[in-house]
Protein backbone atom coordinates (compact mmCIF):
# COMPACT_ATOMS: atom_id res chain seq x y z
CA UNK A 1 0.00 0.00 0.00
CA UNK A 2 3.04 2.57 0.41
CA UNK A 3 3.52 2.56 -2.87
CA UNK A 4 0.20 4.44 -3.58
CA UNK A 5 1.14 7.55 -1.25
CA UNK A 6 -1.24 9.99 -1.92
CA UNK A 7 -2.27 8.52 -5.40
CA UNK A 8 -5.19 6.30 -2.87
CA UNK A 9 -6.85 9.43 -2.68
CA UNK A 10 -7.55 8.98 -6.57
CA UNK A 11 -9.40 5.90 -5.70
CA UNK A 12 -11.01 6.74 -2.34
CA UNK A 13 -12.43 10.08 -3.50
CA UNK A 14 -14.44 9.21 -6.55
CA UNK A 15 -16.79 6.92 -4.31
CA UNK A 16 -16.63 8.38 -1.48
CA UNK A 17 -17.95 12.04 -2.48
CA UNK A 18 -20.64 10.39 -4.37
CA UNK A 19 -21.50 8.46 -1.09
CA UNK A 20 -21.59 11.19 0.79
CA UNK A 21 -23.80 13.40 -1.97
CA UNK A 22 -25.92 11.25 -2.60
CA UNK A 23 -26.49 9.05 0.59
CA UNK A 24 -25.11 10.71 3.57
CA UNK A 25 -26.34 14.64 2.72
CA UNK A 26 -29.94 13.41 1.38
CA UNK A 27 -30.25 11.86 5.46
CA UNK A 28 -29.42 15.85 6.83
CA UNK A 29 -32.22 16.79 4.07
CA UNK A 30 -35.04 14.50 5.35
CA UNK A 31 -33.92 15.91 8.90
CA UNK A 32 -34.14 19.13 7.84
CA UNK A 33 -37.26 19.25 5.98
CA UNK A 34 -39.03 17.07 8.89
CA UNK A 35 -39.34 20.35 10.59
CA UNK A 36 -41.18 22.05 8.64
CA UNK A 37 -45.04 21.64 7.80
CA UNK A 38 -47.06 21.24 4.57
CA UNK A 39 -47.68 23.76 2.21
CA UNK A 40 -49.77 24.71 -0.95
CA UNK A 41 -46.50 25.60 -3.12
CA UNK A 42 -43.62 24.40 -5.28
CA UNK A 43 -41.40 22.80 -3.53
CA UNK A 44 -44.73 21.19 -1.23
CA UNK A 45 -43.36 22.31 2.29
CA UNK A 46 -42.79 25.87 4.38
CA UNK A 47 -39.29 27.13 3.88
CA UNK A 48 -36.80 26.31 7.33
CA UNK A 49 -34.82 29.83 6.76
CA UNK A 50 -37.10 32.93 6.59
CA UNK A 51 -35.84 36.70 6.25
CA UNK A 52 -37.71 38.50 9.60
CA UNK A 53 -36.89 41.60 10.77
CA UNK A 54 -34.14 40.08 12.85
CA UNK A 55 -32.41 38.75 9.96
CA UNK A 56 -32.35 34.78 9.05
CA UNK A 57 -34.90 32.81 11.20
CA UNK A 58 -35.35 29.54 11.65
CA UNK A 59 -38.79 28.15 11.51
CA UNK A 60 -38.22 24.12 12.94
CA UNK A 61 -40.89 22.52 14.20
CA UNK A 62 -41.40 19.85 15.83
CA UNK A 63 -45.04 19.24 15.26
CA UNK A 64 -44.54 16.21 12.95
CA UNK A 65 -43.04 14.33 15.22
CA UNK A 66 -45.86 15.05 17.71
CA UNK A 67 -48.38 14.15 15.19
CA UNK A 68 -46.65 11.06 14.75
CA UNK A 69 -46.45 10.31 18.52
CA UNK A 70 -49.85 10.99 19.27
CA UNK A 71 -51.47 9.29 15.78
CA UNK A 72 -51.56 5.74 15.13
CA UNK A 73 -48.62 3.66 16.51
CA UNK A 74 -49.99 0.10 15.02
CA UNK A 75 -48.09 0.77 11.69
CA UNK A 76 -44.99 1.28 13.89
CA UNK A 77 -45.93 -1.70 15.90
CA UNK A 78 -46.54 -3.80 12.89
CA UNK A 79 -43.70 -3.45 11.31
CA UNK A 80 -41.41 -4.41 14.07
CA UNK A 81 -43.53 -7.77 14.81
CA UNK A 82 -43.94 -8.29 10.83
CA UNK A 83 -39.91 -7.91 9.99
CA UNK A 84 -39.02 -9.90 13.77
CA UNK A 85 -41.41 -12.90 12.59
CA UNK A 86 -40.26 -13.34 9.16
CA UNK A 87 -36.57 -13.46 10.81
CA UNK A 88 -37.33 -16.03 12.42
CA UNK A 89 -39.20 -17.78 9.95
CA UNK A 90 -36.42 -17.11 7.56
CA UNK A 91 -33.96 -18.16 9.75
CA UNK A 92 -36.04 -21.68 10.56
CA UNK A 93 -36.62 -22.13 7.24
CA UNK A 94 -33.35 -20.89 5.43
CA UNK A 95 -31.17 -23.05 8.13
CA UNK A 96 -32.16 -26.29 6.75
CA UNK A 97 -31.43 -25.35 3.05
CA UNK A 98 -28.53 -23.18 4.00
CA UNK A 99 -27.05 -26.83 5.65
CA UNK A 100 -27.98 -29.15 2.86
CA UNK A 101 -26.30 -26.53 -0.05
CA UNK A 102 -23.58 -26.64 3.00
CA UNK A 103 -22.81 -30.37 2.72
CA UNK A 104 -24.07 -31.04 -0.81
CA UNK A 105 -21.15 -32.66 -3.06
CA UNK A 106 -19.18 -30.37 -4.20
CA UNK A 107 -20.14 -29.91 -7.92
CA UNK A 108 -23.57 -29.42 -6.76
CA UNK A 109 -23.18 -26.46 -4.42
CA UNK A 110 -22.84 -23.54 -7.15
CA UNK A 111 -25.70 -24.82 -8.83
CA UNK A 112 -27.44 -24.89 -5.92
CA UNK A 113 -26.43 -21.09 -4.37
CA UNK A 114 -26.57 -19.80 -7.90
CA UNK A 115 -30.65 -21.28 -7.33
CA UNK A 116 -30.86 -19.43 -4.29
CA UNK A 117 -29.43 -15.77 -5.40
CA UNK A 118 -31.37 -16.33 -9.25
CA UNK A 119 -34.63 -14.76 -7.51
CA UNK A 120 -32.72 -11.70 -5.93
CA UNK A 121 -31.67 -10.99 -9.60
CA UNK A 122 -35.54 -11.13 -10.84
CA UNK A 123 -38.58 -8.28 -9.79
CA UNK A 124 -39.46 -8.66 -6.04
CA UNK A 125 -42.50 -6.66 -7.79
CA UNK A 126 -43.45 -9.60 -9.85
CA UNK A 127 -42.22 -12.20 -8.05
CA UNK A 128 -44.98 -11.00 -5.04
CA UNK A 129 -47.41 -10.25 -7.63
CA UNK A 130 -47.55 -14.07 -8.29
CA UNK A 131 -48.51 -14.62 -4.82
CA UNK A 132 -51.58 -12.84 -5.80
CA UNK A 133 -53.08 -15.00 -7.96
CA UNK A 134 -52.11 -18.09 -5.82
CA UNK A 135 -53.76 -16.70 -2.44
CA UNK A 136 -56.74 -14.08 -3.62
CA UNK A 137 -60.01 -16.04 -2.59
CA UNK A 138 -60.65 -17.18 -5.99
CA UNK A 139 -57.36 -18.00 -6.15
CA UNK A 140 -55.19 -21.45 -7.05
CA UNK A 141 -54.70 -22.47 -3.53
CA UNK A 142 -58.58 -21.97 -2.73
CA UNK A 143 -59.36 -23.80 -5.82
CA UNK A 144 -57.04 -26.88 -5.07
CA UNK A 145 -58.13 -27.16 -0.89
CA UNK A 146 -61.64 -26.92 -2.29
CA UNK A 147 -60.49 -29.32 -5.00
CA UNK A 148 -59.60 -31.73 -2.23
CA UNK A 149 -62.47 -31.16 -0.61
CA UNK A 150 -60.99 -29.85 2.58
CA UNK A 151 -62.82 -26.57 2.45
CA UNK A 152 -66.94 -25.48 1.20
CA UNK A 153 -65.99 -21.91 1.23
CA UNK A 154 -63.02 -19.83 0.63
CA UNK A 155 -60.44 -19.04 3.43
CA UNK A 156 -59.17 -15.26 3.87
CA UNK A 157 -55.51 -16.09 2.77
CA UNK A 158 -54.53 -12.34 1.86
CA UNK A 159 -54.85 -9.15 2.54
CA UNK A 160 -53.77 -10.24 6.18
CA UNK A 161 -51.18 -11.10 8.80
CA UNK A 162 -50.50 -13.92 7.38
CA UNK A 163 -49.97 -13.25 3.56
CA UNK A 164 -47.89 -9.94 4.70
CA UNK A 165 -45.69 -12.16 6.67
CA UNK A 166 -45.65 -14.99 4.25
CA UNK A 167 -44.55 -12.35 1.78
CA UNK A 168 -41.35 -11.14 3.64
CA UNK A 169 -40.13 -14.25 4.07
CA UNK A 170 -40.54 -15.36 0.44
CA UNK A 171 -38.88 -12.04 -0.70
CA UNK A 172 -36.47 -12.40 2.01
CA UNK A 173 -34.97 -15.63 2.25
CA UNK A 174 -31.96 -15.69 0.19
CA UNK A 175 -30.99 -13.07 2.05
CA UNK A 176 -30.50 -15.16 4.89
CA UNK A 177 -29.59 -18.51 3.34
CA UNK A 178 -26.21 -16.43 1.96
CA UNK A 179 -24.79 -15.57 4.76
CA UNK A 180 -25.76 -19.13 6.66
CA UNK A 181 -23.79 -20.57 3.87
CA UNK A 182 -20.81 -18.55 4.26
CA UNK A 183 -20.38 -19.75 7.66
CA UNK A 184 -21.56 -23.45 7.13
CA UNK A 185 -19.29 -23.52 4.45
CA UNK A 186 -16.14 -22.84 6.63
CA UNK A 187 -16.85 -24.73 9.25
CA UNK A 188 -14.08 -26.64 10.65
CA UNK A 189 -15.19 -30.47 9.07
CA UNK A 190 -12.70 -32.31 11.89
CA UNK A 191 -14.58 -30.22 14.84
CA UNK A 192 -17.53 -31.86 13.83
CA UNK A 193 -15.73 -35.15 13.28
CA UNK A 194 -14.01 -35.01 16.88
CA UNK A 195 -17.17 -34.76 18.86
CA UNK A 196 -18.74 -37.57 16.19
CA UNK A 197 -15.78 -39.65 17.15
CA UNK A 198 -16.15 -38.81 21.23
CA UNK A 199 -20.01 -40.15 20.90
CA UNK A 200 -22.17 -37.41 20.40
CA UNK A 201 -25.59 -37.97 18.69
CA UNK A 202 -26.48 -36.24 15.67
CA UNK A 203 -28.42 -33.98 17.80
CA UNK A 204 -25.84 -33.13 20.10
CA UNK A 205 -22.99 -32.39 17.58
CA UNK A 206 -25.97 -29.69 15.81
CA UNK A 207 -26.40 -27.96 18.99
CA UNK A 208 -23.32 -27.74 20.54
CA UNK A 209 -20.82 -27.57 17.58
CA UNK A 210 -22.84 -26.57 14.18
CA UNK A 211 -24.88 -24.22 15.67
CA UNK A 212 -22.37 -22.08 17.94
CA UNK A 213 -20.00 -21.89 15.09
CA UNK A 214 -22.82 -20.56 12.56
CA UNK A 215 -23.97 -17.75 14.81
CA UNK A 216 -21.92 -15.04 12.86
CA UNK A 217 -23.72 -16.22 9.42
CA UNK A 218 -27.33 -15.83 11.47
CA UNK A 219 -26.71 -12.70 13.06
CA UNK A 220 -25.49 -11.36 9.84
CA UNK A 221 -28.46 -13.19 7.82
CA UNK A 222 -31.33 -11.77 10.64
CA UNK A 223 -29.64 -8.44 10.03
CA UNK A 224 -30.38 -8.48 6.12
CA UNK A 225 -33.61 -9.44 6.52
CA UNK A 226 -34.40 -7.58 9.40
CA UNK A 227 -33.43 -4.35 8.45
CA UNK A 228 -34.87 -3.71 5.35
CA UNK A 229 -38.18 -5.93 6.12
CA UNK A 230 -39.23 -3.11 8.52
CA UNK A 231 -39.25 -0.92 5.81
CA UNK A 232 -40.77 -2.88 3.27
CA UNK A 233 -43.87 -1.13 0.56
CA UNK A 234 -44.65 -3.77 -1.79
CA UNK A 235 -44.96 -6.69 -0.13
CA UNK A 236 -47.23 -4.77 2.44
CA UNK A 237 -49.26 -2.90 -0.51
CA UNK A 238 -49.75 -6.19 -2.48
CA UNK A 239 -50.52 -8.44 0.25
CA UNK A 240 -51.43 -6.47 2.87
CA UNK A 241 -55.11 -4.65 3.64
CA UNK A 242 -55.92 -2.14 5.26
CA UNK A 243 -55.15 -3.67 9.05
CA UNK A 244 -51.68 -4.78 8.28
CA UNK A 245 -50.28 -1.34 7.43
CA UNK A 246 -46.10 -0.90 7.63
CA UNK A 247 -44.53 1.73 8.36
CA UNK A 248 -42.85 2.18 4.74
CA UNK A 249 -46.63 2.21 3.65
CA UNK A 250 -47.32 4.99 5.61
CA UNK A 251 -45.02 6.89 4.09
CA UNK A 252 -45.89 6.32 0.65
CA UNK A 253 -49.39 7.11 1.36
CA UNK A 254 -48.13 10.76 3.19
CA UNK A 255 -45.77 10.97 0.38
CA UNK A 256 -47.86 10.18 -2.91
CA UNK A 257 -51.52 10.14 -1.86
CA UNK A 258 -51.33 13.28 1.18
CA UNK A 259 -48.58 15.16 -0.60
CA UNK A 260 -47.11 15.76 3.21
CA UNK A 261 -43.50 15.57 2.42
CA UNK A 262 -42.42 16.91 5.68
CA UNK A 263 -44.90 14.56 7.30
CA UNK A 264 -43.35 11.74 5.15
CA UNK A 265 -39.53 13.06 5.70
CA UNK A 266 -40.49 12.80 10.15
CA UNK A 267 -41.44 9.36 9.39
CA UNK A 268 -38.42 8.06 7.15
CA UNK A 269 -36.47 9.79 10.27
CA UNK A 270 -38.39 7.71 12.81
CA UNK A 271 -37.46 5.07 10.59
CA UNK A 272 -34.14 5.72 10.48
CA UNK A 273 -34.18 6.15 14.61
CA UNK A 274 -35.46 2.37 14.88
CA UNK A 275 -32.81 0.88 12.32
CA UNK A 276 -29.99 2.78 13.91
CA UNK A 277 -28.96 -0.04 16.29
CA UNK A 278 -29.31 -2.45 14.07
CA UNK A 279 -27.34 -0.70 11.26
CA UNK A 280 -24.18 0.16 13.89
CA UNK A 281 -24.27 -3.70 14.08
CA UNK A 282 -24.83 -4.95 10.46
CA UNK A 283 -21.40 -2.36 10.24
CA UNK A 284 -19.14 -4.96 12.18
CA UNK A 285 -21.26 -8.54 11.36
CA UNK A 286 -21.65 -7.66 7.88
CA UNK A 287 -19.60 -5.69 6.86
CA UNK A 288 -16.22 -7.59 8.58
CA UNK A 289 -17.15 -11.23 8.67
CA UNK A 290 -13.14 -12.24 9.23
CA UNK A 291 -12.47 -9.48 12.09
CA UNK A 292 -15.77 -10.81 14.07
CA UNK A 293 -14.83 -14.23 13.59
CA UNK A 294 -10.83 -14.15 14.43
CA UNK A 295 -10.79 -11.78 17.78
CA UNK A 296 -9.98 -8.38 17.92
CA UNK A 297 -7.43 -8.35 16.21
CA UNK A 298 -7.66 -5.31 14.44
CA UNK A 299 -8.37 -2.22 16.00
CA UNK B 1 -22.11 -35.07 8.47
CA UNK B 2 -20.42 -36.06 5.42
CA UNK B 3 -20.83 -34.97 2.20
CA UNK B 4 -23.73 -36.43 0.78
CA UNK B 5 -27.77 -36.44 0.20
CA UNK B 6 -29.06 -37.50 2.64
CA UNK B 7 -32.90 -37.89 2.81
CA UNK B 8 -33.68 -34.57 5.38
CA UNK B 9 -30.94 -32.68 3.13
CA UNK B 10 -32.96 -33.49 0.15
CA UNK B 11 -36.43 -32.67 1.68
CA UNK B 12 -34.97 -29.47 2.87
CA UNK B 13 -34.24 -28.37 -0.83
CA UNK B 14 -36.93 -29.69 -2.52
CA UNK B 15 -39.14 -27.88 -0.18
CA UNK B 16 -37.00 -24.49 0.03
CA UNK B 17 -36.62 -24.41 -4.15
CA UNK B 18 -40.24 -25.35 -4.61
CA UNK B 19 -41.32 -22.29 -1.84
CA UNK B 20 -39.04 -19.87 -4.12
CA UNK B 21 -39.98 -21.19 -7.44
CA UNK B 22 -43.45 -22.61 -7.81
CA UNK B 23 -44.79 -19.37 -7.45
CA UNK B 24 -42.43 -18.00 -10.21
CA UNK B 25 -43.64 -21.39 -12.43
CA UNK B 26 -47.51 -21.10 -12.41
CA UNK B 27 -47.13 -17.26 -13.08
CA UNK B 28 -45.24 -18.25 -16.18
CA UNK B 29 -47.75 -20.98 -16.96
CA UNK B 30 -50.52 -19.46 -16.40
CA UNK B 31 -49.10 -16.33 -19.25
CA UNK B 32 -50.37 -18.98 -21.52
CA UNK B 33 -53.51 -19.53 -20.32
CA UNK B 34 -56.50 -18.73 -22.78
CA UNK B 35 -58.87 -17.74 -19.98
CA UNK B 36 -59.18 -14.45 -18.88
CA UNK B 37 -59.78 -15.88 -15.41
CA UNK B 38 -56.50 -16.17 -13.14
CA UNK B 39 -57.14 -19.47 -11.65
CA UNK B 40 -59.56 -20.94 -14.50
CA UNK B 41 -57.32 -22.76 -17.20
CA UNK B 42 -58.90 -22.32 -20.39
CA UNK B 43 -56.07 -24.55 -22.81
CA UNK B 44 -52.62 -22.82 -24.00
CA UNK B 45 -52.97 -19.79 -26.01
CA UNK B 46 -50.31 -17.10 -26.67
CA UNK B 47 -52.98 -14.54 -26.61
CA UNK B 48 -51.80 -12.76 -23.87
CA UNK B 49 -48.45 -12.26 -25.81
CA UNK B 50 -50.22 -10.75 -28.81
CA UNK B 51 -52.00 -8.18 -26.39
CA UNK B 52 -48.77 -7.62 -24.57
CA UNK B 53 -46.51 -6.92 -28.37
CA UNK B 54 -49.77 -4.12 -29.36
CA UNK B 55 -49.59 -2.21 -26.05
CA UNK B 56 -47.24 0.75 -26.50
CA UNK B 57 -47.29 2.09 -22.87
CA UNK B 58 -45.03 -0.98 -21.60
CA UNK B 59 -42.85 -0.03 -24.69
CA UNK B 60 -41.54 2.55 -23.64
CA UNK B 61 -41.57 2.35 -19.98
CA UNK B 62 -39.18 -0.67 -20.88
CA UNK B 63 -36.73 1.40 -23.40
CA UNK B 64 -36.39 4.19 -20.44
CA UNK B 65 -35.53 1.15 -17.97
CA UNK B 66 -33.23 -0.30 -20.56
CA UNK B 67 -31.40 3.31 -20.76
CA UNK B 68 -31.69 3.88 -17.28
CA UNK B 69 -29.86 0.38 -16.26
CA UNK B 70 -27.29 0.71 -18.75
CA UNK B 71 -26.06 4.00 -17.75
CA UNK B 72 -26.64 3.13 -13.93
CA UNK B 73 -24.84 -0.36 -13.95
CA UNK B 74 -21.70 1.79 -15.91
CA UNK B 75 -21.19 4.23 -13.74
CA UNK B 76 -22.21 1.80 -10.72
CA UNK B 77 -19.45 -0.66 -12.01
CA UNK B 78 -16.64 2.70 -12.18
CA UNK B 79 -17.55 3.55 -8.73
CA UNK B 80 -18.27 -0.01 -6.95
CA UNK B 81 -14.73 -1.10 -8.25
CA UNK B 82 -12.64 1.85 -7.00
CA UNK B 83 -15.07 1.48 -3.49
CA UNK B 84 -14.49 -2.69 -3.55
CA UNK B 85 -10.63 -1.54 -4.33
CA UNK B 86 -10.08 0.84 -1.63
CA UNK B 87 -12.36 -1.39 1.23
CA UNK B 88 -9.94 -4.10 0.92
CA UNK B 89 -6.56 -2.60 0.17
CA UNK B 90 -5.90 0.50 2.36
CA UNK B 91 -6.88 -0.63 5.62
CA UNK B 92 -5.95 2.78 7.44
CA UNK B 93 -6.91 6.34 6.36
CA UNK B 94 -8.71 8.96 7.14
CA UNK B 95 -12.42 9.06 7.34
CA UNK B 96 -12.30 4.68 6.11
CA UNK B 97 -15.39 4.25 9.27
CA UNK B 98 -17.83 6.46 7.51
CA UNK B 99 -16.87 4.93 4.10
CA UNK B 100 -17.24 1.90 5.18
CA UNK B 101 -20.61 2.62 6.74
CA UNK B 102 -21.62 5.13 3.52
CA UNK B 103 -20.88 1.34 1.50
CA UNK B 104 -22.55 -0.70 3.65
CA UNK B 105 -25.83 1.16 4.88
CA UNK B 106 -27.44 1.45 1.19
CA UNK B 107 -27.71 -2.07 1.10
CA UNK B 108 -29.92 -2.80 3.64
CA UNK B 109 -31.46 0.49 4.41
CA UNK B 110 -35.16 0.69 3.21
CA UNK B 111 -36.09 1.97 0.02
CA UNK B 112 -38.46 4.43 1.12
CA UNK B 113 -35.89 5.80 2.66
CA UNK B 114 -33.33 5.76 -0.31
CA UNK B 115 -35.71 7.12 -1.83
CA UNK B 116 -37.67 9.67 -0.29
CA UNK B 117 -34.20 11.44 0.72
CA UNK B 118 -32.31 11.21 -2.87
CA UNK B 119 -35.80 13.27 -3.84
CA UNK B 120 -35.47 16.04 -1.15
CA UNK B 121 -32.05 16.67 -1.81
CA UNK B 122 -32.79 16.79 -5.63
CA UNK B 123 -36.12 19.23 -5.04
CA UNK B 124 -33.60 21.18 -2.73
CA UNK B 125 -30.47 21.36 -4.72
CA UNK B 126 -32.74 22.30 -7.79
CA UNK B 127 -34.21 25.51 -5.85
CA UNK B 128 -30.35 26.32 -4.54
CA UNK B 129 -28.60 25.42 -7.41
CA UNK B 130 -30.62 25.26 -10.16
CA UNK B 131 -30.00 21.78 -10.71
CA UNK B 132 -30.71 19.25 -11.55
CA UNK B 133 -32.82 21.14 -14.07
CA UNK B 134 -36.01 18.68 -13.98
CA UNK B 135 -36.89 14.99 -12.75
CA UNK B 136 -36.58 12.37 -15.58
CA UNK B 137 -34.02 9.32 -16.60
CA UNK B 138 -30.74 10.81 -15.15
CA UNK B 139 -32.07 11.64 -11.75
CA UNK B 140 -33.26 7.76 -11.56
CA UNK B 141 -30.06 6.92 -13.24
CA UNK B 142 -28.13 8.99 -10.22
CA UNK B 143 -30.31 6.75 -7.44
CA UNK B 144 -29.62 3.48 -8.97
CA UNK B 145 -26.47 4.22 -9.27
CA UNK B 146 -26.01 4.99 -5.97
CA UNK B 147 -27.00 1.87 -4.75
CA UNK B 148 -25.60 -0.33 -7.37
CA UNK B 149 -22.16 0.86 -6.31
CA UNK B 150 -22.21 -0.50 -2.61
CA UNK B 151 -23.36 -4.25 -4.76
CA UNK B 152 -20.55 -4.06 -6.87
CA UNK B 153 -17.92 -2.86 -4.15
CA UNK B 154 -19.01 -6.37 -1.99
CA UNK B 155 -18.64 -8.51 -5.17
CA UNK B 156 -14.99 -6.73 -5.85
CA UNK B 157 -14.06 -7.01 -2.15
CA UNK B 158 -14.73 -10.95 -1.90
CA UNK B 159 -13.27 -11.60 -5.39
CA UNK B 160 -9.78 -9.14 -4.16
CA UNK B 161 -9.81 -10.89 -0.73
CA UNK B 162 -9.12 -14.10 -2.60
CA UNK B 163 -6.58 -12.96 -5.11
CA UNK B 164 -3.19 -13.41 -5.23
CA UNK B 165 -1.54 -10.57 -4.67
CA UNK B 166 1.88 -12.01 -5.54
CA UNK B 167 1.51 -11.41 -9.17
CA UNK B 168 0.96 -7.29 -8.07
CA UNK B 169 3.55 -7.42 -6.09
CA UNK B 170 5.83 -8.19 -8.88
CA UNK B 171 4.83 -5.91 -11.17
CA UNK B 172 5.35 -3.40 -8.51
CA UNK B 173 8.86 -4.53 -7.74
CA UNK B 174 9.45 -4.17 -11.26
CA UNK B 175 8.70 -0.63 -11.17
CA UNK B 176 5.10 -0.69 -12.60
CA UNK B 177 2.94 2.40 -10.80
CA UNK B 178 0.44 1.18 -8.79
CA UNK B 179 -2.23 2.70 -11.30
CA UNK B 180 -1.02 1.19 -13.86
CA UNK B 181 -0.44 -2.52 -11.65
CA UNK B 182 -3.98 -1.96 -10.96
CA UNK B 183 -5.28 -1.36 -14.66
CA UNK B 184 -2.94 -4.36 -15.96
CA UNK B 185 -3.13 -6.45 -13.06
CA UNK B 186 -5.62 -6.39 -10.61
CA UNK B 187 -8.41 -5.77 -12.68
CA UNK B 188 -8.07 -8.61 -15.56
CA UNK B 189 -7.54 -10.86 -12.29
CA UNK B 190 -11.55 -10.06 -11.02
CA UNK B 191 -12.41 -9.85 -14.62
CA UNK B 192 -15.48 -12.23 -13.19
CA UNK B 193 -16.39 -9.60 -9.86
CA UNK B 194 -16.93 -7.00 -12.97
CA UNK B 195 -19.09 -8.95 -15.26
CA UNK B 196 -21.27 -9.92 -12.16
CA UNK B 197 -21.08 -6.61 -10.79
CA UNK B 198 -22.47 -4.44 -13.83
CA UNK B 199 -24.97 -7.37 -14.36
CA UNK B 200 -26.23 -7.26 -10.90
CA UNK B 201 -26.62 -3.42 -10.97
CA UNK B 202 -27.76 -3.40 -14.28
CA UNK B 203 -30.81 -6.00 -12.69
CA UNK B 204 -31.13 -4.05 -9.57
CA UNK B 205 -31.88 -1.06 -11.74
CA UNK B 206 -34.55 -2.34 -14.08
CA UNK B 207 -36.35 -4.26 -10.94
CA UNK B 208 -36.58 -1.10 -8.68
CA UNK B 209 -39.98 0.19 -8.12
CA UNK B 210 -39.82 2.35 -5.07
CA UNK B 211 -36.56 4.55 -5.43
CA UNK B 212 -37.49 5.03 -9.48
CA UNK B 213 -40.92 6.23 -8.25
CA UNK B 214 -39.66 9.11 -5.79
CA UNK B 215 -36.93 10.03 -7.45
CA UNK B 216 -38.60 10.26 -11.24
CA UNK B 217 -40.56 12.65 -12.90
CA UNK B 218 -43.91 12.79 -15.42
CA UNK B 219 -41.50 11.99 -18.58
CA UNK B 220 -39.68 9.26 -17.35
CA UNK B 221 -41.94 6.15 -16.20
CA UNK B 222 -39.86 3.16 -15.58
CA UNK B 223 -41.09 -0.67 -16.54
CA UNK B 224 -42.25 -1.24 -12.72
CA UNK B 225 -44.06 1.58 -12.30
CA UNK B 226 -45.86 0.64 -15.60
CA UNK B 227 -46.73 -2.86 -14.01
CA UNK B 228 -46.90 -1.49 -10.50
CA UNK B 229 -49.85 0.60 -12.52
CA UNK B 230 -51.58 -2.46 -13.51
CA UNK B 231 -51.26 -4.51 -10.83
CA UNK B 232 -52.83 -2.57 -8.31
CA UNK B 233 -55.58 -2.43 -10.72
CA UNK B 234 -55.88 -6.40 -10.49
CA UNK B 235 -54.08 -9.65 -11.72
CA UNK B 236 -54.54 -9.39 -15.14
CA UNK B 237 -53.16 -12.08 -17.97
CA UNK B 238 -51.02 -9.73 -19.92
CA UNK B 239 -49.06 -8.76 -16.69
CA UNK B 240 -48.39 -12.05 -16.29
CA UNK B 241 -47.06 -12.39 -20.03
CA UNK B 242 -45.46 -9.27 -19.46
CA UNK B 243 -43.65 -10.71 -16.60
CA UNK B 244 -42.71 -14.02 -18.15
CA UNK B 245 -40.91 -11.83 -20.65
CA UNK B 246 -39.16 -10.02 -17.99
CA UNK B 247 -38.22 -12.59 -15.86
CA UNK B 248 -37.11 -14.90 -18.84
CA UNK B 249 -34.76 -12.28 -20.53
CA UNK B 250 -33.16 -12.05 -16.63
CA UNK B 251 -32.70 -15.30 -16.39
CA UNK B 252 -31.30 -15.89 -19.81
CA UNK B 253 -28.67 -12.95 -19.22
CA UNK B 254 -27.86 -13.60 -15.43
CA UNK B 255 -27.39 -17.69 -16.62
CA UNK B 256 -25.42 -16.55 -19.73
CA UNK B 257 -23.02 -14.59 -17.89
CA UNK B 258 -22.14 -17.09 -15.06
CA UNK B 259 -21.25 -20.10 -17.67
CA UNK B 260 -19.36 -17.88 -19.39
CA UNK B 261 -17.57 -17.03 -15.59
CA UNK B 262 -16.98 -20.32 -15.28
CA UNK B 263 -16.13 -21.43 -18.51
CA UNK B 264 -13.19 -18.27 -18.29
CA UNK B 265 -12.40 -19.98 -15.40
CA UNK B 266 -12.11 -23.20 -16.05
CA UNK B 267 -9.81 -22.29 -18.62
CA UNK B 268 -7.79 -20.27 -16.18
CA UNK B 269 -7.41 -22.79 -13.91
CA UNK B 270 -6.27 -25.28 -16.84
CA UNK B 271 -3.40 -23.05 -18.45
CA UNK B 272 -2.50 -22.40 -14.58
Amino acid sequence: MSAWGWRRWLLIGPPFLWLAVFFLLPLGVVAAISLTQAADAIPPYTPLLTHGPNGLELQASLANYREIANGDLRAYGNSLVFAGVATVLCLLVGYPIAFAIARAPKAWRNPLLFLVILPFWTSLLIRVYAWIAILQPTGLLNRALAALGLINSPILLIYNDFSVVLGLVYGYLPFMILPLYGSLSQLDENLVEAAADLGARPARVFFAVVLPLSVPGIIAGALLVFIPAIGEFVIPDLLGGPGTLMVGKVLWQQFFDNVDWPSAAAIAMVMVAMLTAPLLLAQRFVERPHSSRMGANET
Amino acid sequence: MSRRITAFRAAALTLGFGFLYLPIALLVAYSFNASRLVAVWGGWSLHWYGALAGDDKFKDAALNSLKIGVMAASLALVLGTCAGFVIERFTRFRGRLVFSFMLMAPLVVPEVILGLSLLLLFVASQAWLGWPPGRGIMTVTIAHATFGSCFVAVLVRAQLAGFDRILEEAALDLGARPLSVLWRVTLPGIRPALVSGWLLAFTLSLDDLVVASFVSGPSATTLPMAVYSSVRIGVTPEINALATVFLGAVIVLVALAFSLIARQERRRLAAG
